[in-house]
């Protein structure tokens, strides 16, 4: 039990997959709110050109992905806000053009694809302390400019006209969306790699909105869910990798996957009870119908929903809508 | 350029242009504080364009707007000003409660990581009660019917207590119980000295409001004057010989071909 946290860099690794957990989510929550829940997976392809620059320069992976995910990020950003026809296919081309880049210049660097690998679907033994030290601070800046300024991203996010009128810097706010969004991806590229950050920023939200009303709530139980999905996920990559060579990322996303196939069920009932429980429009009956011998009284217990129709009650039954009338019920 | 203190808003000469196009030609418009005035028209007539060239939405091509007596582009005390969209389709991808998206509305009164103090509470509340959804502050917007998600996109404007009030549509596609909530609200405001500027296609049971109608035919003012029937807005004289409602959807610029390479921007119309 104790064998696998004994290890400095699984401990390392701990800390790393506990603030990606964290962060991840956050940020995914304002790009799912925008119906841009592949962006995350746009920045990682783009963020492959910034790692094998690195590896090909000698400078540190994680910085120049981080420069080159920023570029990226404000490039999709700015595609985006000119709401071009064919604004996905400059996004498509964007990310071709990212992964292919960062292959090549890897191979020029004389790298081997495995080099690349822990980069892509995330590494436990490519975590030195300094790693764990930036991730921990990046994390801490995004999750704190998520949830201070939550209030106006939330807006922007909700309905971008309203925000303007209102008198806040739509594009500014958006830019800062994309930023974080590119600083998360080079965050968790070390815990869950490139390929698959994007799932734990979207995955942990799809599972928490099955359930969930308010935004807020989205927020918290989406953050619940990745810190969940990244911390259970690592450990369980540690110990199935004595049997076989089993990466985290995957296992951390498959994880999140877990959850929300146990949420979509929960939240396919709620769904369906709300409709069945939804008043129904007040307009009064078309004439006065009687229903024929009815076997039982309606009431508190009977077994049938009482609807709030107008200013009393409709009991489903089998199809119909029946309404106490006096001694009768009638058929609204 | 004449300026006095009681004209909320005034735009003098106002042309905006999208995509090249012309949409609004030297356009005059005041409004007194407290009037009520429907901007109406047809489709394509111009008249959404000049509540968003008017909100600062759609950027003026010639001529001046000011708002308080205030040019636009000077107007920083954005809590006096509301504003209601056409109602967005589904709304965000994640849910939010109809308390969170009126609280929005806050927005303007707020500074940077303040909390909400208590007077944010009670403006959040009364505008809840206004338009009559005090009861529903926990459930998410999107379970809401269409005409309830206008009147929770008018109760956010309301937060912010302004003192003039630009709505957009707020009747397209909404039932008529919906309507008569609607204009309930919206006379509880006018009863209040608020200043409304309000874009319809049709009135049904806002007319009793309406102080005076705008009517716009072709990015021009085509009358100006006491409120009309929606029957007389609709006759030959603006340009719409019939009269249902196309609602406008959104497939960008209503008379310029639809091919675009990337990075083409594209230019909104209505």
């Amino acid at each position: 039990m104790f064998s696998v946290f004994s290890y400095s860099f699984m401990q390392y690794a701990l800390v790393a997959a506990l603030f990606t957990g964290l962060a991840a989510p956050t940020v995914g929550t304002y790009l799912v709110q925008k119906r841009l829940s592949l962006m995350g997976d746009g920045i990682g392809h783009v963020a492959v050109t910034g790692v094998a620059l690195g590896l090909l320069t000698g400078a540190s992976p994680t910085w120049t992905a981080v420069a080159v995910a920023i570029l990226g990020s404000v490039a999709i950003e700015l595609i985006r806000e000119r709401g071009s026809a064919n604004g996905d296919v400059a996004l498509a081309l964007l990310f071709y053009g990212g992964i292919a880049g960062g292959v090549m210049i890897t191979g020029i660097a004389g790298q081997s694809a495995q080099t690349l690998n822990t980069y892509l679907f995330g590494g436990l033994l490519s975590m030195q302390p300094s790693d764990v030290v930036i991730t921990a601070i990046l994390a801490t800046v995004v999750l704190l400019l998520c949830i201070g300024l939550g209030p106006q991203l939330f807006a922007v996010a909700q309905d971008a006209e309203f925000a303007r009128v209102a008198g806040l810097n739509v594009r500014a706010y958006n830019l800062l969306v994309a930023v974080m969004a590119a600083v998360t991806v080079t965050v968790a590229m070390r815990t869950v790699g490139l390929l698959l950050v994007s799932a734990l920023m979207v995955v942990p939200v799809a599972a928490a909105q099955q359930v969930t009303r308010s935004f807020r709530t989205t927020l918290a139980a989406a953050m619940g869910i990745g810190v969940f999905a990244a911390l259970g996920g690592l450990i369980a990559s540690a110990y199935l990798s004595k049997a076989a060579t089993i990466a985290p990322g995957p296992t951390i996303v498959l994880l999140a996957l877990a959850c929300f196939v146990l949420a979509w069920p929960v939240g396919s009932m709620l769904r369906r009870r709300e409709r069945m429980r939804q008043p129904f429009e007040a307009l009064p009956p078309l004439g006065h119908e009687e229903t024929g011998e009815h076997p039982h009284e309606h009431g508190e217990d009977c077994g049938h929903l009482a609807i709030p129709h107008g200013d009393h009650v409709d009991y489903v039954h089998d199809g119909h809508r029946h309404a106490p009338h006096g001694e009768h019920y009638d058929e609204h | 350029m004449s300026t006095h203190p009681d004209l909320v808003v005034s735009a003098r000469g106002l042309s905006v242009v999208l995509g090249g196009r012309p949409i609004l030609r030297r356009v005059d418009l005041d409004v007194r504080r407290g009037e009520f005035v429907a901007l109406m028209g047809a489709n394509g007539s111009g008249k959404s364009t000049l509540v968003r060239a008017l909100t600062g939405l759609r950027p003026v091509a010639a001529g001046e707007v000011r708002l308080f007596d205030t040019p636009l582009d000077r107007f920083h005390e954005r809590q006096r000003l509301g504003f209601v969209p056409q109602r967005p389709g589904a709304g965000g991808g994640v849910p939010a409660s109809v308390w969170e998206v009126v609280s929005s509305g806050r927005l303007t009164r707020r500074r940077w990581l303040r909390p909400f103090g208590s007077a944010d509470r009670t403006a959040i509340r009364a505008a809840l009660d206004v338009v009559g959804l005090a009861d529903r502050v926990g459930d998410s917007v999107s379970t809401l019917s269409g005409g309830q998600q206008q009147r929770v996109l008018i109760a956010r404007a309301l937060a912010g207590e302004p003192e003039l009030l630009f709505l957009d549509e707020p009747t397209a596609g909404v039932d008529l119980p919906n309507q008569v909530a609607l204009a309930d609200a919206l006379g509880i405001l006018k009863s209040r000295g608020a200043t409304i500027v309000l874009v319809a296609h049709e009135l049904g049971p806002l007319a009793p409001l309406i102080d005076r109608a705008v009517v716009m035919r072709d990015g021009r003012v085509a009358y100006d004057g006491p409120a009309l029937d929606d029957h007389a807005v609709h006759g030959p004289l603006f340009g719409d010989s019939h009269t249902h409602h196309h609602h406008a959807t959104d497939t960008g610029a209503p008379h310029a071909p639809r091919v675009a390479a990337p990075l083409d921007t594209a230019e909104e119309g209505s």
